[in-house]
């Protein structure tokens, strides 16, 4: 019944709509999750609604491994029903009239009924909700809810499972403890499984794979680090966790320096950083990760870093072992330090502070 | 008090009521979920009723089941007998002169239904026949009960389409509103008001009945909206 092989998912289509937004991707989703990440309004749930089949793509081909699911050349379009895809909606679609077994059993119509017993009870205990079954979507928690969604959408034993934004609503703990029991489901079965998200945190403890997208386009693709180590587009940068993202204005080219001086903002603070070949007065945006910038007390001398300027600290704000501080250097700042560089330093809001920012922090990237 | 005209009445209402349960949800089913882009034509078709005159669907109804129309001859020859001024030709009139108030309350509560519940429906295998049994139609349960009475109480009601299509046969076509009208014409007020009366109050209760129903529907299924 399932394929030892579990088969990968490759996408390639093109969608318009008469709101002049066009969507055209392509991706290949192996084995385990993918993740698909963009902001709302990239495009994702259409991406995947055209891989379920809820919506037609004008141009392209879906195939699950030999499988073909939607090819527009050769006239091809699996009805959704028949495409035997698990799709975990963001609004989780339980059916408010029917119970949590009801619900669970309803894609194992045509099984025989106490086949349809067996697989509810089995998987609704691998999904911790087996003491539900006579309740209402209506009557459980949200993260029950969840689970339910979740194991009726995976009870078909689909080939591939889709899942829109599910965990949104829920807190970290229970979002990770649900995430591990669908990875223990899906330690035998190997599908792919693509992970639809907006946030950057969720995309990162996730993904063995990520797909940008932005504006009904693939930015970039593949393992975190390779999407993450060259970050040229705003949308990646966030995903990268760059807390500082500023327009600037280039005011000036250094090209036997390889760099150049760009103005942040309407400040009047410049930031020498990699040459971008490109000419004054051009507008481009610049991003530095916020522990990539140094703090220092005093006017920092005997130093290779391009970019040392005077700030006033506004904010200490301790998040866990890290503590987030705010600086005004004409733009803000915001920087990440150790409770014990805190203390070593004396710290305080209202006091001076120099930054440091090496030219190579500071990432130009696409608006 | 006029029992023949009660019965008929009635048996009238119950039949019709019946009759577009099983026409109407279909059509409430199409007119909801179809992407024909002349559909608000046929939308428009199910409401004329509403406006028209009972008088013009009457008289076009009449002429349609005639024995100079086609479906009046075909009729004739199929059942031995025509259609106009009996119960059956009673029956058909009502049916279209009630129609409104069958789909549209079914419509609305079809519409009404979580399009991600059809959508996950339909991933989960289900055929459109299934997805409607399971789901539309018990999120809708309320709505198409609100048709149902709608449709009954209408017909209760009418007056122009029978008068028009039935006339005024004792036994066979005359129903409680031309049996008052009957009664008002022979000046027998105190008749004319029992019967009529008789109708109020049935209808009120009918009307109260439904909304009470559908309350307490909406309560049992909270997550619908």
């Amino acid at each position: 019944m399932i394929p030892a092989e579990a088969a990968g998912l490759d996408v390639r289509i093109r969608k318009r709509f008469a709101t002049g937004f066009a969507l055209e991707a392509e991706f290949h989703a192996g084995p385990g999750f993918t993740i698909l990440f963009g902001p709302s309004g990239s495009g994702k749930t259409t991406l995947l609604e055209c891989v379920a089949g809820l919506q037609t793509p004008n141009a392209g081909r879906v195939a699950l491994g030999p499988r073909v699911l939607f090819d527009s050349e050769r006239n091809i379009s699996v009805p959704v029903r028949e495409r035997a895809i698990g799709y975990l909606f963001q609004s989780l679609a339980l059916f408010p009239h029917l119970t949590v077994a009801e619900n669970v059993a309803y894609g194992l119509a045509h099984r025989p009924a106490d086949e349809r017993r067996a697989r509810v009870k089995e998987i609704l205990e691998s999904f911790r909700v087996a003491h539900l079954v006579a309740r209402k979507p209506g009557a459980i928690s949200g993260g029950e809810r969840q689970r339910v969604a979740l194991a009726r959408s995976v009870v078909t034993d689909p080939a591939l499972l889709l899942l829109d934004e599910p965990l949104s609503a829920l807190d970290a703990i229970v979002k990770s403890k649900i995430i591990d029991d669908l990875r223990a489901w899906n330690a035998s079965r190997n599908i792919p499984i693509v992970y639809v998200t907006h946030s950057p945190a969720e995309a990162f403890a996730l993904g063995e794979r990520i797909i940008v997208l932005e504006s009904g386009g693939v930015l970039a693709q593949g393992s975190p680090q390779e999407v993450l180590a060259a970050p040229r587009h705003e949308t990646v940068a966030q995903l990268a966790g760059f807390e500082n993202i500023f327009d600037a204005t280039v005011t000036a080219i250094l090209e036997d320096h390889g760099t150049m001086r760009c103005r942040l903002g309407s400040s009047a603070l410049e930031l020498e950083v990699p040459l971008l070949w490109t000419e004054p007065g051009s507008v481009t945006r610049v991003a530095i990760r916020a522990g990539d910038i140094l703090v220092a007390t005093t006017r920092p001398e005997g130093i290779s870093a391009r970019n040392t300027f005077q700030g006033r600290l506004i904010s200490l704000e301790r998040r866990g072992v890290t503590v987030i501080a705010t600086v005004d250097a004409g733009v803000r700042f915001e920087v990440h330090l150790t409770p014990s560089a805190i203390q070593s330093l004396r710290l305080e809001a209202g006091q001076q502070v120099w930054l440091i920012v090496k030219t190579y922090s500071c990432h130009l990237v696409a608006g | 008090m006029n029992w023949p005209a009660i019965t008929l009445s009635l048996r009238l209402a119950l039949t019709v009521a019946a009759l577009l349960l099983i026409v109407g949800t279909p059509i409430a089913y199409w007119v909801t979920f179809s992407r024909w882009r002349w559909k608000f034509l046929a939308e428009a078709v199910v409401a004329l009723p509403l406006v028209l005159p009972p008088t013009v669907l009457g008289f076009y109804v009449l002429v349609a089941i005639g024995p100079r129309s086609p479906f009046g001859r075909w009729y004739e020859s199929w059942s031995g007998h025509g259609l106009p001024f009996t119960f059956e030709g009673l029956v058909l009139a009502s049916v279209i002169y009630s129609l409104p108030f069958a789909v549209q309350p079914t419509a609305a509560a079809f519409a009404l239904v979580d399009p991600s519940l059809i959508n996950a429906s339909a991933i989960l295998g289900a055929s459109r026949w299934r997805t409607f049994h399971r789901v539309i139609l018990p999120l809708s349960a309320g709505g198409v009960m609100t048709g149902v009475i709608l449709s009954f109480a209408h017909t209760l009601g009418e007056f122009g389409v029978v008068l028009m299509v039935g006339g005024n046969i004792p036994g066979a076509t005359q129903t409680i509103s031309i049996a008052v009208f009957d009664q008002v014409q022979d000046l027998d007020f105190v008749a004319a008001n029992h019967t009529a009366l008789l109708l109020l109050a049935f209808s009120f209760v009918t009307l109260s009945v439904t909304y009470a129903l559908n309350r307490r529907i909406w309560a049992v299924w909270p997550m619908h909206r």
